[in-house]
């Protein structure tokens, strides 16, 4: 018995190790004249955040089949290769290293959420391999190295933005905040909007938080509306701020509602109901700004994809037209020289001018966006 | 102080010490009978939520409303059905086996319906809205400037009802003079003829209805519903029949309405701190009555 164990363990480590050697075989070469410059997109396809993922890829494919009509760059083809990172920091650092060591991608434009770009971008800033996040608002993500760019605004920006709109635009002179305590992306957005907001001359007359996962949120509310407050700045997400709203109303509030970016999905109105109704947020992008690359870029979004392009995808198409235009510029798919290209770009991008700052953040407009009628309205764009 | 005490705050404690009270109501009875801390019963609240949920849409996309009772017995039927499933595979098995392992299934239990539903394609672990207004329409009514939500009265009377009809039940009735006997000795109670089985049956779901009416209630009160909604106000449901008394049907009453009132105060003094001192008030209880505010000291067999 024991002999016959021995001899079956001799066998699998014989079988293993020869298994072993055929895979490390050298691959065959094929000859190509002319390769594709691949570039890596990254994105979460699947999981609770899979709708900012999906838009993503489609926004960066457009843009990469719209070039490749044009002839590619550089003579070449391009070929977008899109993985998914599950919105996993984990997840994200695996597929990185993937992108950049197995398919040798030349530069990356992802991911969605701040967090998975955190766990990416060290990896793209350790290889040299250029990176644009299109929708990370995070500081923190581009602070990673100097291969690491975004092509949407920050959150201070989204802040001080709301406070000037308030202040100037609304004649609001009280206002409150409330927020999730346990995400930096609202906190730093409320923060952001009571400092701007003071400066201008107005008056915060609360700044309530509330713990991650809550569901009532009228202590707060009730504090607010018993100081007087005007206006109510929710930085929350959409599920939390539709939640927020209703209450407020139902305690009856009857001022104005203002937040940030993270409202824009349907599914505000959808719990909100009515009492969203007139409420106004920050945004990167709107599909009624009637300037002509947007309107070019929807009508074209409609033809492929059989709807209304939102702001991921914008972002996301901005990206890719962005690191294109860099390694055309740079004339060269080296990683330092599309770099040294993306850092001195003026780009005409979907949503707004872009130019990058010496943080690789870009300098560009923000738009106001209304809800009438459970419908997202174009309001105003905001220039920084 | 005017800042804190004042009557609007007071409304909101009232209304969320509601939803704790019919949660926990479910608790302390599963628990003051089976003696188990049937961690589940936050999930099936979620099934509650979940089942008026696709009542309301499925039937207002077939283009008619059912009636708001008819919704309610779905919910609690959905309940009390899962509870039942529940006892029948889970808890069945280990009655005699030590407690701890009946505790540590509970808790698997309830992940297992968590992960389940977040993974069942026409569930999915995402957000949705409760169609609320479709179920009832939200009025408000304002004082001065006190409002008040007719989804807070609903609230209220539907809690407060539930615990009378509970007490009744427990206290009154043939079934209830058996439940008693079973949380007071199971071997005893089985001499004497009842089948104890039955009885903790009938206990699981009558407990498992009252999530599922905590469940409807909270889709209409706070509109927003996902597979994870039962864990947090589970834990503090159960909080609320411990500060009571577990096991004491008042006492769960009392024990929420001391919860939501006080986590409101707090939050409102300060939104930071809130939950914190909420808690710390808990501890404090506990320390002077460990039996709780309504329990009674039970003195332990050898």
């Amino acid at each position: 018995m024991r002999r016959l164990t021995l001899i079956l363990v001799v066998l699998v480590l014989v079988l293993g190790v020869a298994g072993l050697n055929s895979a490390c075989k050298p691959k065959e070469q094929k000859p190509q004249v002319q390769e594709e410059i691949k570039i890596g997109g990254v994105g979460p396809i699947s999981g609770e955040a899979a709708t900012f993922g999906l838009s993503t890829r489609e926004g960066e494919q457009m843009a990469v089949d719209e070039w490749n009509e044009k002839g590619g760059v550089l003579g070449r083809k391009i070929k977008l290769i899109f993985e998914d990172d599950k919105g996993d920091p984990t997840e994200a650092a695996t597929v990185y290293t993937k992108l950049i060591e197995q398919d040798k991608v030349v530069a990356i434009v992802g991911t969605v959420m701040s967090k998975c770009s955190l766990a990416g971008a060290p990896i793209a800033q350790a290889k040299g391999v250029p990176m644009i996040s299109p929708t990370s608002t995070n500081p923190k993500v581009t602070e990673v190295g100097d291969y690491i760019f975004r092509a949407c605004f920050i959150d201070p920006f989204q802040g001080t933005v709301g406070a000037n709109f308030a202040y100037n635009v609304l004649g609001v002179r009280k206002a409150g905040c409330i927020f999730d305590v346990g995400n930096d992306y609202t906190k730093g957005l409320a923060e952001f909007f009571r400092d701007t907001f003071t400066k201008l001359g107005g008056q915060i007359v609360g700044f309530e938080s509330h713990p991650t996962g809550a569901t009532d949120f009228k202590a707060q509310l009730t504090n607010l509306i018993k100081a007087g407050a005007e206006l109510i700045y929710i930085s929350d997400y959409y599920n939390d701020a539709g939640l927020i709203m209703k209450q407020a109303r139902e305690l009856g509030f009857k001022g104005y509602f203002l937040g940030g970016d993270g409202w824009d999905s349907p599914k505000l109105v959808e719990i909100g109901g009515a009492a969203v109704e007139g409420g106004f947020f920050t945004n990167h992008f709107s599909k009624d700004d009637q300037r002509p690359e947007v309107q070019e870029f929807v009508s074209k979004y409609r033809a492929k994809f059989g709807k209304d392009p939102d702001a991921l995808a914008a972002l996301a198409y901005d990206a890719m037209n962005l690191m294109l235009t860099a390694i055309q510029n740079a004339g060269s798919t080296d990683g330092a020289k599309i770099r040294d290209a993306l850092k001195n770009i003026s780009f005409k991008g979907v949503s707004g001018v872009i130019t990058f700052d010496e943080n690789r953040n870009p300098v560009k407009s923000a738009v106001i966006i209304e809800i009438k009628n459970g419908q997202q309205v174009y309001k105003t764009t905001v220039n920084p | 102080m005017e800042k804190i005490f004042n009557l609007q705050q007071l409304i909101n404690g009232i209304q969320l010490g509601s939803i704790y009270a019919l949660i926990s109501l479910g608790y302390t009875m599963v628990y003051g009978i089976v003696r188990l801390i049937n961690f589940a019963h936050g999930d099936f609240f979620m099934i509650g939520a979940y089942a008026a949920y696709f009542t309301v849409i499925l039937s207002s996309s077939k283009g008619f409303n059912i009636p708001v009772p008819i919704v309610f017995l779905i919910s609690m039927g959905a309940g009390a059905g899962v509870a039942a499933l529940a006892n029948q595979t889970a808890y069945k098995p280990l009655r005699y086996k030590p407690r701890l392992s009946a505790l540590i299934t509970a808790i698997g239990v309830s992940m297992f319906i968590e992960y389940i539903f977040s993974a069942l394609p026409f569930i999915g672990p995402s957000y949705r809205a409760f169609p609320n207004e479709k179920l009832i329409k939200n009025k408000i009514y304002e004082f001065g400037t006190t409002t008040l939500s007719n989804y807070a009265i609903i609230d209220v009377v539907i809690s407060i009802g539930l615990m009378l009809f509970l007490t009744y039940l427990v206290k009154y009735t043939k079934v209830g003079k058996a439940m008693r006997a079973v949380s007071q000795d199971k071997d005893a109670a089985k001499l004497m003829g009842i089948d104890i089985e039955k009885i903790i049956m009938i206990t699981f779901i009558v407990g498992g209805a009252f999530a599922g009416a905590a469940g409807i209630l909270t889709g209409i009160s706070y509109p927003r519903i996902f597979p994870y909604m039962g864990i947090l106000p589970g834990l503090k449901a159960f909080i609320a029949a411990v500060l009571g008394g577990i096991g004491n049907i008042p006492g769960a009453m009392l024990g929420s309405y001391i919860m939501g009132i006080s986590e409101t105060f707090a939050t409102s003094y300060n939104s930071l701190l809130g939950e914190g001192i909420a808690f710390a008030i808990l501890i404090i209880v506990l320390i002077f009555r460990p039996q709780g505010l309504l329990g009674e000291t039970i003195a332990e067999k050898v």
